[in-house]
């Protein structure tokens, strides 16, 4: 099983949107958590840091999976890796 | 469930309308059940048939989904659709210390809970990037096997075996606990009793069914668990803001709380409440020094109090008053020093009101510091943790693809999120009612659910009139997390129909967790220790039988563990984060990211994270200091908590597979292609990893 140009290329792109996702998921959890105080200002009644770890990260979870999930099976069927019908 | 002949549509379609059906039945159970109580149905009854027909639904779905095939009751026959898996999924994560604790936490620590909140989710992210899809790819039994496949030969298997069992272990004893506790409260059964029928309805399901059985019955349980965490919430929140979603609108209750919490700091009947606590715990202490003499003073005292109020002729209160002091003296030297001891704990009762939506709150710039370092420690290891316990991504081998698998992962964590953005309200609300409502009434007018919970356990909520002042002042009251989730439907003014509701909730959450350790212990010991290291000759029958002899050793030792009661449980639960997360999660993700990772690395990588942490915790931890006769002085590295013991794991676990593969030689070609072919959901001329 010999691996193609295509098949590198389809790996790299992975990796990227991976590294991309990690980055998010590191601010919003850890630089917003670290400057919790300084991120107090009101925001509909919550605190904004509150908010944040309440629901505002939560949901952003939910959707980065959801967007990864969108794009790599998206990629699956560019770069033919996608599976058949098993 | 289903016969073979089925296709995956019809499946689905099948499973939909069995659930859909399986909500209206139970929707209209409640109904009934609550029009029986309007006609007088004793409470107690409620609670009974909560117990029995729950735990009578798991064990049928159980008994319908019995199979001795070897996929169906490893994986689940890999066809259980995404939606359904992300439901069992939930179930699976969300234990008894999320469904009772988690809001707990959260009103008694205020922001700093949030580190549940967001590491107990943000882990699922982990898991999507980095684990679930490339596991589904692989698609063998265990997360031993990938470890044994991808680093070849035993060694690494064995190490991730050791691993899971620690972890899920340790896990599985709280769950049981839980599962004891929660029935004990349901119907008053016995605690070693509950614990049993608990395990009944845990067996009944997992023995006969295995992964197959287990799954259908986490779908039923999370169905319970979010009806039952959703509708008093939804009660309360018309309450207070005259709006059902309380999601949408309680930051203004946030706003209100914290008005009230500078008013109560500033209120003088407060300062003198804890004034009087910090002076009992100043005497406590100080008696403590000579027990003897200070029993002798007292005594003494006492009795000339008594003697001096007869003598004076004083009123009828005072006479009283000195009689009962007399007769609440110790009777000797061992009483008192109880009594002296519990006094000098009293300190914490005399601190300053916490304020709920403050960040790291300190009294200087440097303990605000530590406990901003400690929020963060503890995010980052229950998030690796997350992605790392052995029961959640096994739970990703069961969908029918690698795009299920991903998408598995976006449901899981959804419905993990509808419990989990929840609780911080459901904390906010209550602490609203019983700051506006419950502080500041006359102990005569104070609603009943105060008194009754009182008498059912007084670690869960205790007051009394410690200024003599008549009215309840908030130092006076004195809460235990787990009344949070328990009492809200009474605070809400709901039926008791809906408590026996949240019960049963509880019940499904610990029941479903424990289910799915249990197989994860039982499976680590018959397919990895028994099957692949020692008799691989073995029969798909017999591997089979000897996975269900074992799952009953396992829950029965469990359980005998857990009628212990042992000391510090919830510790114990947190432990098995830093555990797994030190373990598993370097050797996994380099497993899947860089080819050169080798058996070697890996080996001595998950032996070096495991022991740093283990050992970190040895250290510092009360109780296993205790257990391991450690004495010398506490010293904590950069302030980290025991419970956050993972921090130094992980990195040493990756930097040590990093330095130790490099240094030895590469992994061979087989291993070259593995890493392939899990990397690719479909490769022209791929090879086969499935596992039979």
């Amino acid at each position: 099983m010999e691996l193609t140009e295509k098949h590198h290329e389809y790996w790299r792109k992975n990796v990227r949107m991976t590294a991309l996702l990690v980055v998010i998921w590191a601010v919003i959890t850890y630089v917003a958590g670290y400057y919790a105080r300084e991120l107090s200002f009101s925001f509909f009644g919550w605190p904004f840091a509150f908010w944040v770890g309440a629901q505002g990260a939560l949901a952003l979870y939910v959707v980065m999976i959801g967007f990864y999930a969108w794009y790599m099976n998206k990629l699956d069927q560019e770069y033919g890796v996608a599976e058949g019908d098993e | 469930m289903a016969t073979k002949a089925q296709t995956q549509r019809e499946f689905f379609a099948f499973l939909k309308k069995a659930y859909s059906f399986y909500v209206g039945g139970f929707i209209a159970f409640i109904i009934v059940l609550a029009v029986a109580e309007q006609m007088g149905l004793p409470r107690r009854w409620i609670g009974y048939i909560f117990l029995f027909a729950t735990i009578a639904l798991y064990a049928g779905i159980g008994i319908m989904s019995r199979t001795a095939e070897i996929t169906e009751y490893y994986v689940a026959g890999r066809r259980v659709p995404a939606i359904f898996n992300g439901m069992a999924t939930g179930a699976d994560w969300m234990s008894a210390a999320s469904f009772i604790g988690m809001a707990g936490t959260l009103y008694l620590t205020g922001y700093f809970g949030l580190a549940f909140v967001m590491g107990w989710t943000g882990g699922y992210c982990l898991v999507a990037f980095f684990l679930a899809p490339y596991l589904r790819k692989f698609g063998q039994f265990t997360i031993p096997d990938f470890l044994g496949a991808r680093y070849g030969g035993n060694i690494p298997r064995l190490v991730g075996v050791f691993g899971a069992i620690l972890c899920s272990f340790t896990y599985v004893v709280a769950q049981i606990y839980g599962v004891g506790l929660i029935t004990t409260r349901l119907v008053g059964v016995p605690f070693e009793l509950g614990i049993f029928l608990g395990l009944g309805g845990i067996l009944v399901c997992s023995v006969l069914g295995g992964m197959r059985a287990v799954t259908w019955t986490q779908v039923a349980q999370y169905i319970i668990l979010i009806i039952a965490y959703l509708i008093p919430l939804v009660w309360l929140s018309v309450k207070h803001t005259n709006f059902p979603i309380a999601h949408l609108v309680y930051g203004h209750v946030l706003e209100k709380v914290s008005a009230r919490e500078v008013e109560l700091a500033n209120d003088p009947k407060e300062n003198e409440v804890r004034k009087i606590f910090a002076d009992r715990a100043a005497a406590g202490a100080a008696k403590l020094k000579d027990v003897q003499k200070s029993l002798e003073a007292d005594t003494a005292a006492a009795n000339k109090r008594l003697a001096d109020a007869k003598a004076a002729n004083a009123p009828a209160a005072e006479m009283k008053a000195a009689e009962a002091a007399v007769a609440k003296l110790p009777k000797d030297v061992d009483a008192a020093k109880k009594a002296y001891t519990a006094e000098s704990k009293l300190g914490p009762r005399a601190a300053p009101i916490s304020r709920h939506a403050e960040a790291f709150p300190g009294k200087d710039e440097k303990a605000r510091d530590i406990n901003r370092r400690n929020f963060l420690a503890l995010i980052f290891c229950l998030m690796v943790g997350t992605a790392a316990l052995p029961h959640i991504l096994m739970r990703y081998y069961t969908t029918p693809s690698v795009r299920e698998a991903r998408a598995s992962v976006t449901w899981s964590l959804f419905f993990i999120f509808l419990l989990y953005f929840s609780a911080p309200a459901l904390a906010v609300l209550v602490k609203y009612d019983v700051y506006t409502l419950l502080v500041g009434t006359h102990f005569d007018k104070l609603p009943a659910w105060v008194a009754a919970w009182q008498s059912v356990d007084a670690s869960l909520l205790s007051i009394a009139d410690i200024n003599g002042d008549g009215i309840l002042q908030r130092a006076e009251l004195s809460i235990g997390g787990d009344i949070v989730v328990l009492a809200t439907p009474e605070i809400a003014g709901l039926p008791y129909v809906i408590s026996g509701l949240v019960a049963a909730g509880g019940l499904a959450a610990a029941l479903s967790t424990a289910d799915g350790l249990l197989l994860t212990i039982a499976n680590a010991l018959s397919h990895d220790l028994y099957y692949k290291m020692i008799d691989p000759t073995a029969s798909t029958a017999r591997r089979v039988t000897i996975s269900k002899i074992l799952l009953l050793v396992v829950a029965l030792a469990a359980a005998t563990v857990a009628s212990q009661k042992p000391a510090d449980i919830l510790f114990l639960v947190s432990a098995a984060f830093s555990f797994a997360a030190a373990t598993f999660f370097p050797a996994l993700v380099l497993g899947i990211f860089w080819r050169r990772a080798n058996k070697w690395g890996a080996t001595l990588g998950m032996i070096a994270g495991l022991g740093v942490t283990f050992y970190y915790m040895t250290q510092t931890q009360g109780w296993l200091r205790g257990v391991f006769g450690v004495t010398k002085p506490i010293e904590l590295w950069w302030d980290i908590q025991p419970i956050s013991a993972g921090l130094f794991g992980i990195p040493l676990g990756f930097a040590v597979i990093v330095i130790v593969s490099l240094l030895t030689p590469a992994p061979d070609k087989d291993t070259q292609e593995l890493v392939d072919h899990v990397r690719y959901p479909h490769l022209v001329g791929d090879i086969d990893t499935r596992g039979t």
